[in-house]
């Protein structure tokens, strides 16, 4: 089992054969939150479909983004700074 | 029929075996104490045991009810993994460590007051430092130092809080302290979240926990933090500021994980992240809230342990703990990568795995209490969570640019341990009823609902996307990040100037002072006090003894032999000279000395009134 699994793996020759699949795992992500039922709903942007696939993605943007402008304008030094 | 037996005893006498013990008697011996424990953790029922009384108050060892049954029933299921994962071990030192380490947060979570709360609070500090020492590298002896002074510093806090408490309620049983904003209830809440790493109070944790030995760290991963937020749910629930830090600690966790290159400090940047979420809950102090914080303890404990598992067998097999040098290892540590993949889907919280069912409490509490920007903040960081556990540092270390490193699976007892704590993750995400109803506060809550389930599918997998995007920026570099650690590191440069140069003049000048007047006065007076002690004292006795022996010999000189007197007369003055003597070498003028006799004597002092 294990070996197939590396066989799967190794079978993959690029990123860009798990484009499509992983693409329509998105689509259908942002399509089922259409169907739920809504009881919890605190704030009102919890009514709205596809809400929380538009602020993972900002999130992560934002976290990537903000993290690297602050490290590489002051937090990150060479390895030996301490030394 | 014993009552109730404390589990700390098992690790704590345990330990003092393992340095007679070896090979496989010594394995069997570590499995056989932790599986005790369990059992007796497992059969344990509510109630106070094991009160006594000491110099006026009460000491509670066994305070057992639901809140420190959840913990010790992850803290003990944890020891017995990390017993397993590091049964392949040599170094009894690190054993010894690590049993003392769990038995003291065993100690504190069923500690009833302070007292008891603080004397396995400082003996956790001291045995997890070893698990870092034990590395025995110059940079893990540093950082080693540096975490176990930080822990000195909180555990200073956490002493003058509770006296204070002491002082202003008479009680020094641990309970819900009141929010009266006293100094006591400021240095409480310092000494405990020092050991929450919250920040800026953080950066032992991230500077000590990658430098440890491999299970050293699994251990550590597991503890410390988790014991604070133990004690912060108790003591400290509704306390406003905690929802703020705790929010920050998620985002500031998980911005400062991806500029990691070092997988275990990613990690452990992660802890300081997902702490964040329990002190968050800590704070906002619903019953559901609380119950989020203690069920996302729980699994968190697991998930993590796996986390830091599976780092660990990757830099066994490899010898290597740097992202941007690995690549390409899932061909050879499959197991491993699944395994860890299991930790990574529960610490994102994704549906079906341990986070999700306890994280999604904690961002619910936010919201039932109309906290639209914690809740977005928490959010946020879940996004982060997924960015830098789960995608980045698998795809860098298991998948990515080949490194060309061709490894081999780590021992078996390595990946027992790892496969009982991902079972559990999965059986928790699967069947969280067992979880829930170990909570100290009954549980409505369905995590299984459809808008729960689609929201997280859309934040995680809407992550991916970003990852993908910008995956090029994610790439690892060989830099380190400072963080508040820097005005210790850096600022000892600025302590150590003032210390050589005006201090070190001051010194000088008080030194001269000292050296003048109290030792020459010192010398003097004993000089003087040994002279009238002697010349008159003594000798008079001695005289006083003499002439009334020999008023009385002269009467009765016909029945006893003069010598015999004589000698008699002689030997008292013996002692007494002997005795002067004596009294004159404790008067050295030497500091240690007089430091030597203050102790002896306060020793028996206080010794008497224990005793008496």
């Amino acid at each position: 089992m294990i070996k197939r699994f590396i066989d799967f793996v190794d079978s993959i020759k690029n990123m860009n054969e798990l484009r499509r699949p992983f693409y329509i795992i998105l689509v259908l992500v942002v399509l089922s939150d259409f169907f739920v039922h809504r009881e919890h709903a605190a704030f009102f942007w919890d009514h709205i479909p596809g809400w929380s696939a538009l602020y993972g993605f900002i999130s992560c943007i934002v976290i990537i983004l903000v993290s690297k402008f602050i490290g590489h304008e002051w937090l990150l030094k060479e390895e030996d700074y301490y030394d | 029929m014993i009552e109730w037996f404390h589990p700390s005893l098992f690790f704590i006498f345990g330990a003092f075996l393992i340095p007679f013990l070896k090979d496989k008697v010594l394995k069997t011996y570590l499995i056989v104490i932790t599986v005790l424990a369990l059992i007796d953790v497992l059969l344990m029922s509510e109630g106070i045991y094991w009160k006594y009384s000491f110099i006026g108050n009460e000491i509670i060892f066994g305070n057992v009810d639901k809140l420190s049954l959840a913990f010790a029933y992850v803290f003990t299921i944890m020891a017995c993994i990390g017993v397993i994962y590091a049964l392949h071990v040599n170094d009894r030192g690190q054993h010894i460590a690590a049993f003392l380490y769990v038995g003291s947060s065993l100690g504190v979570i069923f500690a009833g007051d302070y007292f008891t709360l603080f004397v396995f609070w400082e003996i956790m500090a001291f045995a997890s430092a070893y698990l870092v020492f034990a590395k025995r590298e110059r940079v893990a002896i540093e950082a080693g130092f540096r975490y176990l002074l930080f822990h000195i510093f909180g555990g200073v806090c956490l002493l003058g809080g509770i006296i204070l408490h002491y002082i202003g309620t008479g009680s020094l049983l641990f309970g819900l302290i009141e929010k009266d904003g006293s100094l006591a209830f400021y240095l409480i809440l310092i000494g405990f979240i020092v050991n929450a790493a919250v920040p800026p109070l953080h950066a032992w944790l991230t500077d000590a926990y990658p430098e440890g030995t491999i299970t050293g760290s699994v251990f550590m991963s597991a503890y410390t933090t988790k014991t604070a937020v133990y004690v912060l749910v108790r003591a400290f629930p509704g306390t406003e500021a905690l929802v703020w830090l705790g929010t920050i600690m998620t985002l500031y966790g998980v911005m400062y994980a991806t500029l990691q290159s070092d997988f275990r400090r990613l990690l452990a940047y992660h802890i300081v992240s997902q702490v964040g979420y329990m002190v968050t809950g800590v704070g906002l102090g619903t019953e559901l809230a609380l119950n989020g914080s203690v069920s996302h303890a729980f699994t968190h404990i697991l998930y993590k342990g796996l986390l830091f598992m599976g780092a660990g067998s990757v830099i066994y097999m490899t010898g290597n703990r740097r992202l941007d040098q690995l690549g390409g290892i899932y061909k050879t540590m499959p197991i491993t990568m699944i395994l860890y993949m299991i930790a990574g889907f529960s610490i994102s919280a994704f549906p079906l795995f341990s986070g999700f069912v306890s994280k999604s409490m904690i961002v619910a509490a936010a919201s039932h209490d109309h906290r639209a920007i914690v809740a977005l903040l928490l959010i946020m960081a879940s996004s982060g969570t997924f960015l830098s556990t789960t995608l980045k540092l698998p795809y860098f270390m298991f998948f990515g640019k080949d490194s060309g490193i061709r490894t081999q699976e780590p021992p078996l007892n390595m990946l027992i341990g790892m496969g009982i704590a991902a079972f559990l993750c999965i059986a928790i995400g699967i069947f969280p009823g067992p979880l829930y109803a170990v909570l100290p506060h009954p549980v409505h809550f369905e995590p299984y609902t459809g808008d729960h389930v689609t929201g997280s599918l859309g934040i995680l997998m809407f992550t991916a996307l970003g990852f993908f995007m910008l995956i090029k920026r994610l790439e690892p570099h060989p830099t380190i990040s400072i963080d508040t650690d820097w005005f210790y590191r850096k600022g000892s440069n600025i302590f150590m100037w003032v210390a050589n140069n005006p201090i070190a003049a001051y010194e000088g000048y008080i030194g001269e002072i000292y050296n003048v007047w109290f030792t020459y006065l010192t010398l003097k007076f004993s000089d003087f006090l040994w002279r009238v002690f002697d010349s008159r004292i003594i000798d008079g006795a001695v005289n006083g003894v003499a002439r009334i022996y020999l008023i009385i010999t002269s009467f009765v000189w016909r029945i006893f032999d003069v010598r015999i007197i004589d000698g008699l007369v002689n030997d008292i003055a013996d002692f007494w000279m002997d005795f002067g003597g004596v009294a004159r070498f404790s008067q050295t003028g030497m500091v240690r000395n007089y430091a030597f006799f203050m102790l002896l004597g306060g020793g028996i002092l206080i010794s008497y009134y224990l005793f008496r």
